[in-house]
């Protein structure tokens, strides 16, 4: 007993027991590409929510003599579309669906994903293989074409279009969710714990899902800006949201006959995309390396 | 690498036909009676039973599916409801079309995407490192469906140098290598080869850096080697993944240039798809998708040959 | 005696004549899966008929080249990856018919070699040790944690909150061993518990895990490359070779004299201080044979000076050397009739 207290050596310096997260943030805090991009990612998120609130023009109501005005028209700043609606007001209500399309089938799948991942990562074997060889399946379409052939078979709608990009990302995630899962498997603090007597559930809860959400959580932000990308090609293409609702996708496929006319006009709810899209990836890429997570 | 060759062989065939059932369940998870869109709207309860009959859907789901691959595998994708022709020709002359457009869009994409990245993993973290950085998330994000819009408001519509719709003079037609044809070419391939550009630069940035800092990198140098036999051994390190990376890619361009063909009207599979689409032309859809998703299985199964080729690090046992 | 056994919570039942644990021919072949249809092309036999017991109170030593499923062994005793064959009696109940898994991991424990992987990083260290006492349900699973904490010499008001990676490696093994003592163990495994230590800390370690073993009536297993440590800490010794046991005893019989040329040979590889003990050259050439396709007749055979054709032929059995039956090895040379041009010799003297 005495021998065993008295040869406490002081091996490592004193470091105080900072929380993970507070790092996370403390790192996050000071890049300041990423904290523009939350910025801007929120303004976005923001104005769509309060869009009605904003004293905007109805973003519905058209007008026969206004119709693709330019940039700077009196009362129109970004101009009118081809049936003389507000563009400011499109673009801004347009976020509305453009972006809870293109985040919640990322949202969806990261939960969905990452259940499967677990249990396959975890169970091993059969139900491993069971599990993985299906999302393989999946795997072997590109992306757009899988998206693209879901959603014209199931018909237009919003909800069409959650459920076929959900699909989408469902394999890539729980792909990465596998793998992750399959390392900490392999760790010793895991058998460990069974030594200890921990269930199957006990464990995942308690040493696995801690030690994979991180990875998996990033992996699924980088998925975000496709996904976007995406749910406005859906609605480019007229298989995702209908007419006359604002989205980007389908302003700019309305509004493509109006290159000729008023290009500039024309071009803005792209710009919307791609700003949007060109934020998400850079913010995930700061998450990335403010969560110390390697590719 | 023979075992190896047969191995990949046959793990592809069950994720083949698994594709293959995805493509035959398209039409069955379409609301309502897949019948509806092959028949006339005031086609009488006989007519309806006699096609019923004649397409086999009243027989059990499985049945379907052996009957339709069987034909499939025959080159047998059943008729175009919108033209009548067969779908497998309709496809097939259209996959040309995007191939054309894919390789053109690779050729441009792959020595400008390796370039970049080189000299970013290179010249880490130094401002040129981050230039790249910038051009390739840049490349990653742009939805190029809006990209290709933007070139054709500035070289077409602005500037008027090049055309905007079109493979060639004169609506379709047979493809020739001649200055009329690849005026055409032009524009889409540049527009479907940003986002490979931005992905290649990406992953040859990190991988160059990588083995940059490797131990081994150090030895050669300690060794007295020469800076350009270090960077052959760097090449030759790098090569296998960067390899992969863009023969996926390519396989990528063919289904991701579905947008592209669309915003440029070029005759490929993408645009014989949104027709599909617009048509509700279900065989015609379900033929084009097949056709293309084992093209990129294909395609995948080649890169993965190919690497183990190369890379001395995959066991061939 | 008697209060070390109250504190640990866990009934002596067989008595002290009735070893704690007795392996009994234990097996487990891993099969090397290939092809789409994971046809089981071949077999790497990890632990190929092991036996062995272990007495209450002692250590047992168990040495020999890495991949020579020492490991194995360890997690085969505490029921982490499951027997193909064989049987384990824990102090008088056989594994799967008096007891179950749950019971047995109550009385076995093990710490693992790499202390860094052995602790869930997302974990405060007195979690850690909380985990398995919480788990079966024992009162106050974080008092007791942090009473181990300091029993083995870690303050836990300084260290309790930490996390693993604010510790060195030592204070994490130490963290490792009140893991497995905070589930009242009888028997702790120690699988290369202190090989990746530094020389100084791995004294203090093996100096606290003496300790404990008097303190709380400890048995030990506890493997190890590393034949000075071994020598320390161990009452008896086990080599195993290509998963078989090669020889078996005492500890100061062993290291006075080793039977089987395998065993004689990792002693003769071992560093020696004394100038005039250095050997020149190898006393060990090449790598193990693959476990997949092991050798015939005796598994050492290959490898070995003293080879003949009989060894080739025919796997020697287990016997007893120079009269002390507690010394056991494999090896033809010490079987009378055997066969092999030594054997006879040995048998004379």
């Amino acid at each position: 007993m005495s021998a065993a207290t008295d040869t406490v050596v002081p091996e490592a310096p004193v470091i105080t027991a900072a929380g993970y997260w507070t790092g996370v943030l403390k790192r996050f805090s000071r890049d300041p590409v990423a904290v523009t991009c939350a910025v801007i990612v929120l303004l976005l998120i923001l104005s769509a929510v309060f869009a009605p609130y904003l004293g905007l023009d109805d973003p519905y109501k058209a007008s026969m003599i206004k119709r693709l005005k330019p940039i700077g028209y009196p009362g129109f700043p970004l101009g009118t579309d081809e049936q003389g609606r507000d563009m400011l007001s499109r673009l801004i209500y347009g976020g509305r669906l453009t972006l809870f399309v293109g985040l919640v089938p990322v949202v969806l799948a990261f939960f969905i994903g990452s259940a499967f991942g677990l249990v396959a990562g975890y169970a091993g074997g059969r139900i491993n293989a069971l599990i993985m060889r299906t999302v393989d399946v999946f795997f072997a379409f590109p992306s757009v074409l899988l998206a693209i052939a879901i959603s014209s078979a199931l018909g237009a709608g919003i909800v069409n279009s959650l459920v076929s990009l959900t699909i989408v990302f469902i394999p890539p995630i729980a792909r990465v969710a596998e793998s992750a899962t399959a390392s900490v498997r392999a760790l010793d603090y895991i058998d460990a714990a069974r030594a200890s007597g921990g269930g199957a559930l006990t464990i995942i809860r308690v040493h696995i899902i801690g030690n994979v959400l991180g990875p998996i959580f990033v992996y699924a932000t980088s998925l975000t800006s496709v996904c976007m990308i995406l749910a406005a090609g859906l609605s480019f293409l007229g298989i995702g949201v209908r007419p006359p609702e604002p989205e980007w996708g389908l302003m700019l496929n309305t509004l493509r006959t109006a290159i000729y006319v008023n290009p500039w006009v024309a071009a803005l709810p792209g710009l919307m995309i791609f700003i949007t899209s060109l934020c998400l990836n850079l913010l995930s890429d700061g998450l990335r390396s403010a969560m110390n997570v390697k590719d | 690498m023979f075992t190896y060759l047969v191995r990949r062989l046959i793990y592809v065939l069950p994720v083949a036909i698994g594709v293959s059932i995805i493509c035959f369940l398209l039409v069955h998870i379409a609301p309502g009676d897949p019948l509806t869109a092959i028949m006339p709207v005031d086609a009488t309860a006989e007519e309806q039973a006699a096609m019923r009959s004649a397409y086999g859907l009243d027989k059990p789901l499985p049945v379907q599916y052996a009957i339709w691959i069987g034909k499939a595998a025959m080159g047998d994708l059943g008729k175009s409801i919108a033209t009548g022709r067969p779908v497998a020709d309709e496809v097939f002359a259209a996959v040309r079309n995007s191939l054309l457009l894919a390789f053109s869009a690779s050729v441009i994409a792959f020595p400008i995407g390796l370039f970049l990245g080189f000299l970013a993993g290179y010249f880490r973290d130094t401002i040129f490192d981050r230039l790249v950085t910038a051009i390739a998330i840049t490349g990653v994000s742009v939805p190029n469906y809006w990209l290709g819009i933007v070139l054709v408001i500035i070289f077409s519509v602005q500037l008027g140098w090049l055309p905007s719709m079109g493979a060639g003079p004169g609506g379709s037609g047979e493809w020739t290598w001649d200055y009329a044809h690849v005026r055409h070419l032009i524009l889409p391939a540049v527009t479907l080869a940003v986002v490979p550009i931005g992905i290649v630069a990406r992953t040859v940035r990190a991988l160059v850096g990588d083995i940059f800092s490797m131990d081994f990198v150090q030895a050669l140098y300690a060794k007295g080697l020469r800076h350009s036999d270090v960077l052959r051994h760097v090449v030759r390190n790098a090569a296998p993944t960067a390899l992969s990376v863009m023969g996926l890619q390519l396989g990528y361009l063919l289904g991701g240039s579905i947008l592209i063909e669309t915003v440029f009207n070029w005759p490929g599979s993408g645009f014989l798809l949104s027709n599909a689409i617009f048509q509700r032309d279900l065989p015609l859809l379900q033929g084009t998708i097949l056709i293309l998703s084992l093209f990129f299985v294909g395609m995948n199964l080649i890169v993965d040959v190919a690497q183990a080729a190369i890379d001395p690090r995959i066991k061939r046992s | 005696m008697s209060k070390t056994e109250a504190e640990s919570g866990q009934q002596d039942r067989g008595g002290p004549g009735q070893p704690l644990i007795i392996a009994k021919d234990l097996k487990k072949h891993f099969p090397v899966r290939s092809g789409l249809f994971s046809r089981r092309s071949a077999t790497v036999r990890a632990v190929d008929g092991v036996s062995f017991d272990v007495m209450k109170g002692e250590t047992l030593g168990i040495v020999g080249e890495s991949g020579c499923g020492k490991s194995t062994t360890a997690r085969l005793l505490i029921g982490l990856i499951e027997l193909d064959e064989g049987g384990i009696i824990f102090d008088g109940d056989s594994l799967g018919g008096d007891i179950g898994l749950k019971e047995l991991r109550r009385g076995v424990q093990m710490v693992f070699q790499d202390s860094y992987a052995s602790l869930n990083p997302r974990l405060t260290i007195v979690d850690s040790v909380a985990f398995g006492p919480k788990i079966q349900g024992l009162d106050k699973p974080a008092e007791r944690a942090r009473d181990l904490l300091a029993r083995v010499g870690l303050d836990p008001d300084r260290f309790a909150q930490r996390y693993p990676h604010e510790l060195s490696g030592g204070q994490r093994q130490r963290v490792n061993i009140a893991r497995a003592l905070a589930m009242e163990p009888r028997l702790v495994i120690l699988d290369e518990a202190v090989s990746a230590l530094d020389k100084s800390v791995e004294a203090q370690v093996l100096n606290l895990l003496n300790d404990l073993r008097r303190e709380f009536g400890l048995t030990y297993v506890f493997i190890s490359h590393d034949l000075n440590v071994v020598r320390y800490i161990s009452d008896r010794v086990l080599v195993m070779y290509l998963g078989e046991v090669v020889e078996i005893g005492p500890s100061e019989a062993i290291y006075a004299k080793q039977a089987h040329p395998y065993t004689a040979s990792l002693f003769a590889a071992m560093p020696s201080m004394d100038p005039d003990n250095r050997t020149e050259e190898p006393p060990l050439a090449g790598d193990p044979p693959n476990p997949i396709d092991p050798p015939s007749g005796c598994r050492f055979h290959t490898r070995c000076r003293f080879a003949e054709d009989v060894c080739a032929a025919r796997k020697p059995a287990l016997s007893i050397i120079g009269g002390e039956e507690a010394h056991l090895a494999a090896c033809h040379i010490h079987e009378p009739g055997s066969g092999h041009s030594l054997a006879n010799r040995e048998a004379a003297q």
